[in-house]
């Protein structure tokens, strides 16, 4: 056992951090959330630096280290901002599937302009009545002559109007053996596809997040990603890195909270003494410290764990459940402490606690990742 | 022991649940979006005389009872926060006050119009530094022949700012002629005296139609007969105001968490498909079992404190029980269930949205969850 980090990853963490501290001007940053802007600025100067696609190989772009690594910066991220950190956490989406699935090409086509900050991708993944299951999809791949026809709609589909490659999780038909699923590869410029952005939302306004309705959208058969029949394993796959870095994400956002928090107990001034000085205030503090401790160190675990290959599902379900819980919990706590002032936007705690109630949606949805965990501690009946 | 309704209280939580589905409920999401108060709506709510449910005839009360004051206020909190604080800042906050506390010339002057509804009320009590800590208010009232002279500032307050708000209750640190001591009065303040100024609008988190805003007492001068009772119990009748609105809070977020039920309910009622029996999927309808049963506990709570307010007992301890459980129940409840719609239900395309972002706020008006418990504790300790 040892639970230091690396001097690498420390470095890492630190130079996330200062970043993070030196690019997020609150009220500009204010101005592109009640304007549902992507942080179009920030996420480039994140990419030239290094930090979008960490893990993924130097060859492709990135920096070939692991999801921990990526997990530090996202949580150094979100205790910054909350909203920044969800946009640039959430960029790569898909990209998972590309790298361990895709062929040299598909890779080639794709990772470098993610991680250079040329392109942001996505994972269509979810759908309307979706059975609690992983690997459920009622969009259809029919197999023609030369090629793919995807037909059906995609629900909560993140970075939906940004250009760049995404990869959509279909079941085969026509040619194909039926029910086998599989990944495609396309890009969100294509003809056939019908967006539609969400509107109103409680958090993550700066991702343009929406449906997308596949109406005979045409891929050739390079578009495959894998092989036939492999969609359950890459949605998995998939599903276990976003956790994680939801899992982050939370951590993150709990941890920023947790320090507006900490510094206002410390100024604000009731019955002659700071509030930080009352019982009351110090429990409910240390409660959020401790839950936060909790978050971050399984979500570490999730992060080395999936570095080391191990295909486990169980850590990071269990990492975002316990993390996406933190994250709402602390921040709630913080506007509490705030008390009146909470409730003003201006003081930007009510932010955090509103980005905080959207980690759950990250990967599969509270009661269906509870249910897929459930499956993998107990297995089916 | 009887939980009956009697036939009045459930003629009033019927007329109140009416009005709130048929009249408010098509207009909520509208009210939210532009923030806009519903002038509307508050007319329409004082003609059915929820306004003055628990005032005596003879200032155009409903010779009624609290009990029937706060099933009205859940009511209505059952489809939208807005109107129930509105409403309960009027009563509490304003016309309690008064009734209580103010000479006959008083009520007839300010009391009658806020009972009709052609004016609103509200209670300036919070300041800057100053919330749940009351003895440590700077706002000032020097009284200089026949005038008080005010000064400092306000915050939070809400119903201020609107062109229907007529008076505002301040309460003020002042020196007692007698004895030279300082203690802390309350003023009614119309609106329209010399020096006072109502700030900017907040930025809010939710409820962003009710109509909070600074208020600044700049050399405001009101006539020495607006003085509400006596000079030195200004804090004695801040703490029976905000005791009366802690009951109403509890009835509030009582109304808050079945809202939050009801839309949990129907969602799932729709999503629980048919051949699928409840042995197959228990987390969900479990949550909804916890959930009935806290808001049966959090209403029962509130009904308690109401009714020993009815029968002038003395019910500190169940009004600040009604407020703590209820909101923190409400905001459990509200978080749960954004769970159970998710992803769903962080769109603003459903009412729970609105719920959540408004639940928070009721576990800090009227003292925080901390204050409460302090209270409880002083009380316990007694």
């Amino acid at each position: 056992m040892d639970f230091h980090l690396s001097k690498e990853q420390e470095d890492i963490r630190k130079a996330a951090e200062s970043f993070a501290e030196g690019e997020c001007d609150p009220d500009l940053i204010s101005e592109w959330e009640r304007e549902y802007r992507f942080p179009i600025a920030i996420w480039q100067k994140a990419c030239e630096l290094g930090f979008i696609g960490m893990h993924i190989p130097e060859e492709y772009g990135g920096q070939g280290l692991g999801l921990l690594e990526n997990a530090l910066v996202f949580e150094a991220f979100c205790r910054k901002d909350s909203g920044v950190g969800l946009a640039l956490a959430l960029s790569d989406l898909g990209s998972e599937i590309i790298l361990k699935y895709g062929t040299q090409k598909q890779k080639k086509m794709t990772l470098p302009s993610i991680c250079s900050g040329k392109t942001i991708s996505t994972l269509a993944y979810l759908e309307e009545g979706q059975r609690d299951e992983v690997g459920f999809f009622e969009t259809k791949a029919i197999e023609q002559g030369d090629g793919f026809l995807i037909q059906g709609n995609k629900k909560f589909v993140f970075n939906l109007t940004l250009p760049g490659p995404a990869v959509v999780m279909c079941r085969l038909s026509g040619n194909s053996e039926k029910g086998e699923t599989a990944a495609f590869l396309f890009d969100k410029n294509a003809e056939g596809l019908v967006p539609e952005v969400l509107g109103d939302r409680v958090g993550m306004r700066m991702i343009p997040m929406g449906n997308l309705t596949f109406a005979d959208l045409n891929i050739p058969h390079e578009g495959l990603l894998g092989n036939r029949g492999d969609g359950q394993s890459q949605l998995a796959l998939s599903l276990s890195e976003m956790n994680i870095k939801a899992s982050a994400v939370g951590t993150g956002i709990a941890q920023g909270a947790f320090d507006m928090a900490l510094a206002y107990a410390h100024r604000r001034i009731q019955f002659g003494r700071k509030i930080a000085s009352f019982e009351a205030i110090r429990g409910r503090l240390t409660d959020m410290a401790t839950r936060i401790e909790l978050s971050r160190l399984l979500t570490h675990k999730a992060a080395w764990s999936f570095d080391r290959k191990s295909g486990d599902s169980k850590l990071p379900e269990m990492a975002k459940a316990v993390a996406s819980e933190t994250a709402l919990k602390v921040a709630q706590d913080a506007l509490h402490i705030f008390g009146g002032y909470g409730y003003v936007v201006d003081y930007r705690i009510e932010r955090f606690y509103r980005d905080a109630s959207m980690v759950d949606i990250i990967g599969l949805p509270g009661h269906s990742n509870k249910k897929s965990l459930a499956n993998h501690v107990i297995g089916r009946i | 022991m009887d939980f009956h309704l009697t036939p009045k209280q459930k003629a009033v939580k019927e007329m109140s649940r009416r009005f709130a589905r048929e009249v408010i409920a098509p207009r909520a999401e509208e009210f939210e979006r532009t923030g806009e108060h519903p002038y509307d709506i508050v007319s329409q709510m004082a003609d059915l005389g929820m306004m003055g449910i628990p005032f005596p005839k003879k200032y155009g009360g409903g010779d009624g009872d609290w009990v029937s004051m706060t099933l009205c206020i859940e009511e209505l909190s059952r489809v939208d926060m807005l109107p129930a604080v509105i409403l309960d800042v009027t009563v509490t906050g304003a016309a309690h006050a008064l009734y209580l506390f103010g000479t006959e010339e008083q009520k007839q002057r300010w009391l009658v119009p806020l009972i009709q509804g052609k004016t609103l009320g509200a209670m300036g009590l919070t300041e800057p530094d100053a919330g749940s800590d009351v003895s440590s208010i700077r706002t000032t009232a020097v009284l200089e022949g026949e005038q008080w002279r005010i000064n400092g500032s306000k915050q939070f307050i809400t119903n201020t700012g609107l062109k229907n708000n007529s008076i505002v209750i301040v309460a003020a640190k002042t020196r007692r002629e007698s004895d030279g001591k300082d203690v802390i009065c309350t003023i009614i303040v119309p609106t329209d005296s010399p020096g006072y100024k109502v700030g900017g609008k907040y930025e809010k988190l939710g409820m962003r139609a009710t109509s909070n805003h600074e208020l600044f007492f700049d050399d405001c001068r009101v006539p020495k007969d607006y003085l509400l009772g006596d000079i030195s119990k200004g804090f004695s009748y801040q703490m029976s105001s905000l005791q009366a609105g802690r009951i109403a809070i509890g009835a509030l977020s009582t109304g808050l968490a079945q809202a939050c039920f009801d839309e949990a309910f129907t969602f799932i009622r729709k999503r629980i498909k048919g051949r699928q029996s409840l042995f197959d999927s228990q987390a969900i309808p479990f949550m909804l079992a916890d959930i009935a049963m806290r808001i049966e506990l959090s209403r029962n709570m509130y009904l308690k404190a109401a009714w020993l307010k009815d029968q002038g007992e003395n019910h500190t301890m169940e009004a600040h029980f009604a407020k703590l459980y209820a909101s923190e129940t409400a905001t459990r409840i509200a978080t749960e269930v954004l769970q159970i719609f998710s992803p769903h239900g962080c769109l603003e395309e459903y009412p729970i949205a609105r719920f959540f972002r408004g639940a928070k706020l009721n576990e800090i008006v009227e003292g925080t969850s901390e204050m409460q418990r302090l209270i409880i504790a002083r009380e316990l300790l007694k």
